[in-house]
């Protein structure tokens, strides 16, 4: 048996992401979900604005990029225009939590039958390393030079919670990408929220907690122990809404 | 019997598979420079290797094989 890591609906691609992101890992567990589901012929994705908009390059998939911030309305297109195709949305914080909050928040409370894939790394990663709505109280960017001040800036947005209050969403999972354990929950995280729209079940959302290296200043290890020690204690994994658990519970 | 395998090209010699090893067999090779500029990750002791695949799981660049 060959465990070879390249999905087969990934390109041969070497991706542009700087050494030790876990974009990349994240780009795998996507392709590992839809191979496992036997769906790359009919899946559309859409790429954000952000470090993953070059994602096109990577999957080898049928692939569009969305205005910033509006990946879920055009995924909402896309699936209600090809009901029969499996249309993902892959965004970043800057994305999804900030520019694009209320199409994000609007896809949930509809309860549409798309799958977004949330890649949270607490700054600004494409254009240079700014403060996000999900950067740490105290974290230290560009943009909060003394860490971020939550009196002058608010508090980070926990967008699974937010959305897990919603009638609407079927599925969201939060999920880390800082150690093969939390790889493989991860992995299993994805899947699920791919075969729920393969089953109809509706809006599922996967937060992906990522490293960034580069604008956290810290080497890749540390990066993934900051992981640990800092940001999942402030952004607790877990599943937050699942109906599918709901029903047989009941 | 190669059973790790490295495309050295598509590695940018993060570490992460280093940290992830178990064993502590893994190392970035500071002798081998890229086409990136990379020095990619390097087996040092391939009979201690169980072929647990962690290295696979972390790799951001899809660069590591192991077949078992």
């Amino acid at each position: 048996m060959s465990k070879t890591n390249k999905p087969h609906s990934m390109t041969e691609t070497h991706t542009h992401y700087c050494p030790g992101c876990t974009h990349g890992i994240i780009h795998r567990l996507v392709g590992d979900a839809i191979d496992a589901l036997g769906i790359e012929e009919r899946t559309i994705g859409v790429a954000p604005v952000g470090c993953s908009v070059l994602a096109y390059n990577y999957f080898n998939l049928d692939m569009t990029v969305a205005a910033h911030g509006r990946a879920p309305a055009v995924a909402t297109g896309l699936k209600r225009a090809n009901p029969e195709s499996i249309v993902f949305a892959y965004q970043g914080d800057g994305d999804l939590a900030s520019i694009g909050m209320a199409e994000a928040v609007h896809a949930a409370a509809r309860n549409e039958n798309i799958t977004i894939i949330f890649v949270n790394n607490a700054v600004y990663g494409m254009t240079g390393g700014q403060m996000a709505p999900t950067s740490l109280p105290g974290q230290l960017t560009q943009t909060s030079p003394n860490g971020r001040d939550v009196d002058l800036c608010g508090l980070p947005v926990k967008v699974c919670e937010m959305l897990s209050q919603l009638d609407g969403p079927a599925y969201i999972a939060r999920v880390a990408a800082n150690s093969p354990k939390n790889v493989i929950a991860a992995k299993r995280a994805i899947e699920k929220a791919f075969r729920n729209q393969v089953e109809g079940k509706g809006f599922s959302l996967v937060e992906v907690l990522s490293s960034c290296p580069t604008n956290w200043g810290k080497s890749p290890k540390d990066a993934l122990k900051w992981m640990d020690s800092t940001m999942i204690p402030y952004y607790p994994l877990g599943v937050y809404k699942d109906t599918s658990r709901r029903e047989i519970d009941s | 019997m190669a059973k790790w395998t490295i495309q050295a090209e598509r590695c940018k010699g993060c570490g992460l598979c280093v940290d992830a090893c178990p064993k502590q067999i893994l190392r970035i090779d500071p002798d081998v420079i890229n086409h990136k500029g990379h020095s990619p990750a390097q087996m040092t002791d391939e009979t201690r290797c169980t072929k647990c695949g962690f290295c696979v799981l972390m790799c951001p660049d899809c660069a590591i094989t192991v077949e078992r």
